[in-house]
């Protein structure tokens, strides 16, 4: 049993940087990753805006030092590359001293892979290596590998836009209740033409720049991304004398009960989870410094989070802002990346600004904060929102 | 898990008949799926629209559902039910309707509303939205029934106090075969006790 | 015209699985979403997927979509002015 998570290290790489530094920069710096696709041939390609990874698979592939027949798919190069990287960051050098874990989300798996070569595996046996790279619980299985911990416990998270943050979840449960020691919680997902196709149907991209917040929202910029953070125990940070980045310090998973695709009208979901966070947490409303907020800028969403947040709030609302603009939304991915921007807020003391905000939307008075804004933080409460009403958030805090 | 647990009541849909803790309520002389759920709808006197956009596989853990909660009531949400439905053919049904729209390449049309149904535990989402259950809710895909562990699981979630009551059960609907077999995991003394020989009885009984 | 919104009406009832609505039951300017029909975004959804299937017709903002399905008259008025 431990009292209580520490997070020990991060790794990350999205549309803003390729390390935990460089996406710091850029938040800080105002620098937003979104822009046309270029690394999928997509017939939505003029009429969508997406945060696309600087680096090709090539590239990932020779910083992994894959050997030429593997059978990795973009996801699974991304979650590779960014759990290696929390690892290393928190100083692991040998993984099996402690009972360790993998926790890892994703929503798009090896889709990449397939689409790219489905109607080729029938005539050309070449490519029939990423059949077996399609699930998502394989780049899980890669990843636990490459990191040394696949004889422990290893699982696969996929509940839509809340998936990374219900890693962090599990994670931290099992550290609390003492079953792991370690845990390496995260997620990675890939652009793929199964999502931006799936999300054109539901009609909520966005042709240009995403506006979270702003009355004149029209619709979301997809991201990829893979983000992982190491959760270890009391025990270990004691005897490794390890740096505590932040402290998972509550969380809950709650269900909107309302409709497949689309959240409540007034967030019942978003407000249970918020609550339950708190509760989890022991901590009052007021406690909170900062939200970083789903803020997808679809209309559905951020009218429904921006209800809740004001029933769970009232009159105090605490700064908020949401990152999408920065990254894109980056699906299975995205509670693992605000997760990594909750502790840098937590760290430098700061809160990141909502880009693109201008109108103020006309159902309620609240509005995210626009600029960079130095301030003592010491809480930072991050949502995630899935479809099928799929509703988490997480508390981060400085103190355990 | 040392407390004693309690089947409060239990129904089944299969071969046209529905039947509510071993008591036949229904019968239905149809043959094919829908008009069969149908027939049981009209039966329970039911006026909840969102019903007929429902795939097979919802519309038949809803009705089963519907036999045991009855009529929506505040009193209903209060209970604290959690959700664990099993299966072995997930949403195939659904999932073969969705290639059927997509087969043709000269005539692409998928339906929306068909897309949003195939995955298995959508049916525990309409459970959930028509009693207002916001409660725990898992959907388990096995090679057969378990009764073992839909039995662990819902014994784990009252004992660990994440819920009061656990709505439990196996609903499968496979082309022309379906079954739902749905029980209520309670606290409270009755008859049957929750073990997993019980459960398995009641399964068989079908 | 009028025609062409009881064929409207027809498919609307067929394609959203209305089974306890006939056509005679909707007024053309009956509202289709909200508290009218009481139709959601899904429903939406398979209206453009109607309106490109069997009118040629492809929306691509949702937001048109608003006005365009408020009722059978203003999807008759759309469709007629056009269809391909």
């Amino acid at each position: 049993m431990s009292k209580s998570v520490a997070i020990t290290g991060m790794g990350i790489i999205s549309a803003i940087g390729n390390n935990v530094e460089e996406n710091y920069l850029s938040l800080i710096n105002g620098k937003k990753g979104i822009s046309k696709i270029s690394k999928i041939d997509t017939i939505h390609k003029d009429c969508i805006m997406v945060g696309e990874i600087a680096y090709t698979n090539a590239d990932l592939e020779k910083s992994l030092d894959l050997p030429a027949d593997h059978n990795y798919s973009r996801s699974s190069l991304l979650g590779a590359f960014a759990a290696k990287q929390a690892v290393e960051n928190a100083g692991i050098t040998n993984m099996a001293k402690y009972r360790s874990g993998l926790i890892s989300a994703s929503t798009v798996g090896g889709m990449d892979m397939t689409e790219k070569y489905f109607y080729d595996y029938i005539e050309n046996p070449t490519n029939r290596k990423y059949i077996d790279g399609h699930h998502l619980g394989d780049g899980t299985q890669k990843i636990a590998k490459l990191l040394g911990i696949e004889e422990s416990f290893v699982s696969t998270i996929s509940t839509a836009c809340s998936s990374a943050a219900n890693a962090i979840i599990i994670g931290s449960r099992l550290i609390k209740s003492g079953k792991l020691d370690r845990v390496v919680v995260g997620g990675t997902d890939c652009l793929s033409k199964f999502t931006i196709n799936g999300f054109k149907t539901l009609m909520i991209l966005s042709d240009t720049y995403n506006t979270p917040f702003d009355d004149a929202r029209k619709g979301l910029n997809l991201g990829e991304a893979a983000a992982y953070l190491v959760l270890e125990s009391d025990e270990i940070v004691k005897a490794e004398n390890r740096k505590v980045l932040a402290y998972v310090k509550g969380y809950g998973n709650t269900n909107d009960a309302f409709h497949q695709t689309a959240s409540s009208e007034n967030g019942d979901g978003a407000t249970a989870a918020m609550e339950k966070t708190l509760r989890v947490a022991n901590l009052a409303p007021k406690d909170v410094d900062y939200i970083n907020a789903h803020g997808t800028a679809t209309p559905n969403n951020d009218l429904s989070e921006g209800r809740a947040i004001i029933r769970v709030f009232g009159e105090e609302v605490p700064p908020f802002s949401s990152t999408k603009a920065y990254t894109g939304h980056t699906l299975a991915a995205a509670g693992g990346v605000e997760a990594i921007y909750a502790v840098l807020a937590l760290q430098n003391n700061v809160i990141f600004p909502n880009l693109n905000f201008k109108n103020k939307m006309k159902e309620f008075s609240i509005t995210p904060e626009t600029s960079l804004i130095k301030k003592e933080l010491n809480t930072v409460l991050s949502n995630s929102l899935g479809f099928g009403g799929n509703c988490t958030s997480v508390l981060f805090s400085k103190k355990p | 898990m040392e407390n004693t647990y309690y089947i409060s009541n239990y129904c089944s849909i299969k071969n046209g008949k529905a039947s509510l803790n071993g008591n036949s309520q229904i019968t239905s002389s149809e043959t094919e799926i829908p008009l069969v759920l149908k027939n049981i709808y009209k039966e329970l006197d039911l006026n909840y629209r969102k019903f007929f956009k429902m795939d097979t596989l919802s519309k038949l853990s809803f009705l089963a559902a519907e036999m045991l909660l009855k009529t929506p009531t505040e009193a209903i949400e209060e209970r604290d039910i959690a959700v664990v439905l099993s299966n072995n053919a997930s949403s195939l049904d659904t999932d073969r309707k969705h290639q059927k729209s997509i087969a043709d390449s000269t005539n692409y049309y998928p339906s929306p509303a068909v897309f949003v149904y195939t995955l298995p535990n959508i049916c525990i989402g309409e459970i959930c939205i028509r009693h207002r259950l916001y409660s725990e809710n898992s959907f388990f895909i096995f090679d057969d029934f378990s009764g073992e562990h839909l039995f662990d699981y819902a014994s784990s979630l009252i004992s660990s106090k994440k819920s009061n009551e656990v709505l439990c059960g196996w609903v499968n609907v496979d082309e022309e075969n379906y079954e739902a077999f749905m029980y209520l995991v309670s606290t409270e003394k009755s008859k049957i006790e929750h073990t997993t020989k019980e459960i398995n009885r009641l399964y068989q009984e079908l | 015209m009028s025609e062409l919104k009881e064929e409207l009406k027809t498919k609307i009832i067929e394609q959203l699985n209305l089974e306890d609505v006939t056509v005679a039951e909707i007024a053309d300017d009956e509202v289709l979403f909200g508290d009218g029909l009481g139709l959601d975004s899904i429903d939406a959804l398979e209206l453009i997927v109607m309106l490109d299937k069997d009118y040629g017709i492809k929306l691509t903002d949702p937001k048109d979509g608003k006005k365009i399905f408020e009722s059978v008259n203003t999807m008759a008025a759309f469709i007629e002015a056009n269809r391909a």
